[in-house]
């Protein structure tokens, strides 16, 4: 079964299709990196693939369910643009916080847990306002993977990350695909992104332009999918 | 029960933030005071008057300043996204939305009660004669604000004249809840209990709680997701 099914996804923003027929599969333990240029409808399929979003037409299957069932979204977790962690409260208190909505056995521990794993347990009663940019993006890592969900749908992930924020997830998506977790992942940094990815699919003005395995010779030249199927 | 356990963590979350940053209580709070205040130092009517104007002054105060901090409820989600972690979580969406609405009413609670002691020191009026059938249409009165003010919080937490736009949207709904809440706060201020006459009154606002309660529960998905 697949992890994530796109099938004959659209999607109109009035008379504009933003999405036209998507066609797309990630398989348990793959990695699919979506590129494409800006307004090409990335971020527009991830949060319809998130349950953000209806789709004007075709439907998404999460291990063949709807993306809005509960036991779906406990299977989820989303980085999108915005860290989702509340500013008044304090490192532990937003883990715990999603770690009681995810309902997990024992939240402050779990929550103890990945401030640690993230390296921000020092500063776990530090209210987020008062922590800096990494360590905000640190606990937004934190907070996607705390109930440990095994399909991880990443906004561009690696974007405004500092270098420590960006080992850590880089760390985490390679030891989650290892465990057999599906990651789908929107970017424009080709490098870091095709160094995990094991499938890409090309996005251009809300259609597939290309889909398939990622090759050495893409993860060497990086710029070479857009160079065959990209629009200039 | 871990419906109510959901519930209780979201009101908690935003009880918990609101009181850190007092945005939304200390704005409400002033301008109901200062309402009053203006009011008082405006016109100066003889206490039979005054108890007359009473309730509908005090219910206007409270729909206005309510409609301050019901703007803020789902507006507090926007920074650094976090309604869409909370959408993506496994709660749902009526859990979500009854969590706000109950941190909402206790919120509003307690700039009404605020509100009547301060209108009992300046307009000279003993609002404590009936105080428990007072506090009954109180109750009743600030869940209907808090109900209507919540659901459309979320309709029009993505517009950019949202601090416009909810009042404008939630006032005519609010007319037969305000309504009824007016007529029987009339009487109770007057030291008379609720008669035979006034029940409908309570009964329609009764109706109000539990028919929008339970219209804005069923479209908390619709609303939450796009």
């Amino acid at each position: 079964m697949n992890a994530v099914a796109v099938e004959g996804v659209w999607k109109y923003y009035g008379d504009f299709p933003a999405l036209r027929d998507i066609q797309l599969q990630a398989q348990p333990g793959s990695c699919l990196a979506l590129i494409g240029r800006n307004g090409a409808g990335k971020t527009t399929l991830l949060r319809i693939i998130a349950g953000f979003n209806r789709p004007g037409k075709g439907k998404i299957l999460i291990f063949g369910k709807e993306p809005r069932e509960t036991e779906t979204r406990r299977n989820l977790g989303f980085i999108g643009h915005g860290i989702s962690v509340y500013d008044e409260l304090s490192a532990l208190e937003n883990l715990t916080l999603y770690a009681k909505l995810y309902g997990l056995a024992n939240p402050r521990r779990a929550a103890m847990e990945w401030l640690e794993q993230t390296g921000l347990e020092r500063v776990r009663d530090g209210l987020v306002r008062e922590f800096s940019r990494g360590m905000r993006q640190r606990l937004a890592v934190a907070r996607a993977f705390l109930h440990n969900p095994s399909v991880l749908l990443l906004d561009e992930p690696f974007t405004a990350l500092d270098d420590r924020a960006i080992a850590v997830l880089q760390r985490l998506l390679r030891e989650g695909l290892a465990k057999g977790k599906t990651v789908v992942m929107s970017t424009h940094q080709l490098r870091e992104a095709l160094e995990l990815a094991t499938h890409v699919a090309l996005l251009n003005r809300g259609a597939v332009a290309f889909e398939g395995p990622c090759t050495p010779e893409m993860v060497a030249d990086p710029g070479l999918v857009y160079a065959r199927y990209g629009e200039g | 029960m871990d419906f109510a356990r959901l519930v209780f963590v979201i009101a908690a979350k935003d009880l918990r933030a609101e009181i850190r940053t007092k945005e939304a209580i200390n704005a409400s709070a002033a301008f109901a005071l200062v309402i009053l205040l203006l009011f008082s130092f405006a016109f100066d009517l003889d206490p039979d008057t005054n108890r007359e104007i009473a309730s509908g002054l005090l219910w206007l105060v409270f729909a206005f300043a309510g409609t301050l901090l019901l703007n803020r409820s789902f507006a507090r989600e926007l920074p650094n996204d976090c309604l869409d972690a909370l959408v993506a979580a496994p709660v749902p969406p009526s859990a979500l939305f009854l969590g706000k609405a109950l941190a909402n009413y206790v919120l509003l609670l307690a700039i009404e009660m605020l509100s009547l002691v301060v209108f009992g020191i300046f307009y000279n009026v003993r609002w404590t004669a009936q105080f428990g059938e007072l506090m009954v249409v109180l109750a009743l009165g600030t869940w209907a604000l808090t109900i209507m003010g919540t659901i459309f919080s979320a309709l029009t937490v993505n517009i950019r004249l949202r601090e416009v736009m909810l009042p404008v949207l939630i006032y005519p709904f609010l007319v037969p809840a305000l309504m009824s809440a007016i007529q029987l706060t009339l009487e109770l201020m007057a030291g008379r209990p609720i008669g035979r006459d006034k029940v409908a009154w309570l009964e329609m606002l009764l109706g109000f709680n539990v028919i929008y309660t339970a219209v804005s529960v069923v479209l908390a998905e619709h609303v939450l997701v796009g």
